[in-house]
């Protein structure tokens, strides 16, 4: 009988656990979690700001789910030192936890970086959590003045949550633009100027130089008053406890395709880790939820003894921010790196393909995303665009575009 | 488990099964009163252009992407058939970034909608299936790919 061990409670770890199971029906699984609830969806929690889903609604699986998966949770608990002989893992209320197999699944914190005077602001929040979005809820009303730190996926979502709670919004960034991580400059311009139809602020290039109390005084000279403060400028994988254990880390834990680390037993997966982006061809941390989960499942399946890789992991988003949907998926090559680009704009539409080598590595779609899943398909699978009819598919996301053969071999079998 | 598969050397791209799909999940008597003059949200799809067409629906994945994207946990598989539970379902649309059929669209509402087969509609039985004038989509069991 195997000793299961997840650290951490999020989708990698129900991944894990359902990877395990599909296996491995009877060893013991125990589940280490910080938070205080049961897996939920943590994307959601900008939806429960806005009002637009409830505690009960975010539950990611069944209440019954750790019951029915014959699973142990250590509900606020953490995991302070993995150790390798004799395998146990000691938390913080000095128990130690036997394991003969253990994943890693710790996710990631916030980011926050040593600025002047942050001590003197009263009401700060950062944007990670159940427990933080609760908190920022119950802190803003009708007429607070709300500063976000950070024009990612973080700030713009925390944006379009209080926006149903109060209309005094301002969002800063260093970056000259919102969403740097996966728009240039004219497609992030379009995703602003939507935001700012509806009455949200931005101080782009700038930031704050130091904090008194509740005005933060900006690097170009702005003044901005506010009452809550949100600081989400950025996050970083828990791998603390990883390189303590011995396990090769970069940004995140480094894992194979198989989700293991370095060190024999120790798995791991989701935001904390590295995986293979193979549009890219490297490793990098994809942290995103799809790929928490499925990364989590692949670990669970070795870890119980079955054979599962992950090798299709890409960086993908779908985001919808006050009505306006924005999808990105892969890798965005230049033309100097031998990249091309096929570009569709109209007034608030936009259509990107990137294109390399014959393969489709990456797209940004903002305002038109119907059957997008067909381009993330052809990144993540590979397919060589000579297969397809690439005019037909850079006006529409189509699988018409595949040839009557291809087709049928794709609709025609179970799959 | 028996699937909805589609004949495109059949399909008239009539549309029908878009209406017939809007029809049955509209939890009307008439179809008229439930259609007329109203945008139709199917969860079927007529794709193709003047050479061929083909309906698009759920492929009822036996490794489905859509389930294990959901961020909300809101689409299941349970014997065979992929639901969404559309109290879960917060309109993000990570299902359709992912599905590699392009067989998902979001309801007049903004949240999902998906094909469950019409097993819990009043058809009980694909309606898209039912309707189809030259048996272009079917709802068989299939073990092999036919090339």
């Amino acid at each position: 009988m195997k000793q299961y061990v997840i650290i951490g409670n999020g989708p990698a770890a129900a991944g894990c656990i359902e990877g395990i199971r599909s296996i491995d029906r009877h060893s013991p699984i125990t589940v280490i979690s910080e938070e205080n609830h049961p897996v939920y969806g943590r994307p959601l929690i900008s939806y429960f700001l806005e009002g637009k889903t409830d505690p009960e609604h975010m539950l990611y699986r069944n209440p019954d789910f750790y019951e029915r998966n014959r699973c142990r949770v250590l509900y606020g608990r953490k995991a302070v030192k993995l150790q390798k002989r004799p395998k146990r893992i000691l938390l913080d209320d000095r128990t130690e936890l036997p394991w003969t197999s253990v994943c890693i699944a710790a996710g990631s914190g916030p980011f926050v970086p040593p600025m002047k005077g942050l001590e003197t602001v009263s009401k700060k929040h950062t944007f990670m959590t159940l427990d933080d979005a609760r908190e920022l809820k119950e802190a803003v009303g009708p007429d607070s003045r709300v500063l976000i730190i950070g024009a990612g996926l973080i700030g713009l979502k925390c944006a379009e949550g209080l926006h149903a709670l109060t209309e005094h919004i301002t969002v800063c960034d260093l970056a000259d633009r919102v969403l740097s991580s996966i728009l240039d400059a004219p497609c992030a311009a379009i995703v602003q100027k939507h935001l700012e139809r509806h009455g949200i602020r931005f101080l782009l290039s700038d930031s704050a130089d130091r904090f008194e109390d509740c005005t933060a005084y900006m690097k170009s000279g702005e003044k901005v008053e506010f009452d809550v403060l949100v600081l989400a400028v950025g996050v970083k994988a828990n791998t603390s406890l990883a390189k303590e254990a011995g396990c090769t880390t970069g940004r995140g834990i480094a894992a194979d395709s198989c989700m293991r680390t370095d060190v024999p037993g120790v798995y791991t997966a989701g935001d904390c880790c590295e995986g293979m982006d193979i549009s890219l061809g490297a490793r990098r941390v994809l942290a995103i939820m799809p790929n928490a989960y499925m990364q989590g499942h692949t670990a669970g399946v070795n870890m119980a003894g079955g054979e599962e890789t992950f090798e299709q992991g890409i960086p993908m988003n779908s985001l919808g921010l006050l009505g306006l949907h924005i999808m990105t998926a892969g890798t965005y090559y230049t033309e100097e790196q031998g990249g091309e680009c096929y570009e569709e704009q109209t007034k608030d539409r936009l259509k990107r393909l990137y294109m390399k080598d014959g393969f489709l590595t990456g797209f940004i779609l903002i305002g038109q995303v119907e059957r997008a899943g067909i381009y993330t398909s052809l990144i993540r699978e590979r397919t060589p665009l000579q297969n397809v009819d690439l005019e037909m598919l850079k006006k529409i996301a189509t699988t018409a575009a595949f040839s009557p053969s291809a087709r049928k071999q794709k609709f025609g079998k179970e799959n | 488990m028996k699937r909805v598969y589609v004949n495109e050397e059949w399909c008239l791209a009539c549309h029908l099964c878009e209406y017939n799909c809007a029809f049955a999940n509209s939890g009307e008597q008439d179809m008229a009163y439930a259609l007329k003059g109203k945008p139709i949200f199917p969860r079927i799809h007529v794709e193709g252009d003047e050479k061929i067409s083909f309906a698009v629906s759920c492929r009822h994945c036996t490794d489905p992407i859509c389930v294990k994207s959901c961020i909300a946990g809101a689409l299941s598989k349970e014997d065979g058939v992929i639901r969404v539970d559309q109290d879960k379902c917060v309109g993000c649309l990570t299902c359709i970034l992912v599905c590699p059929y392009g067989a998902l669209a979001p309801g007049e509402d903004g949240i999902m909608q998906k094909c469950e087969l019409c097993l819990s509609n009043s058809c009980g039985k694909p309606a898209c299936v039912a309707g189809c004038p030259n048996h272009a989509i079917v709802y068989e069991e299939r073990q092999e790919v036919l090339s």
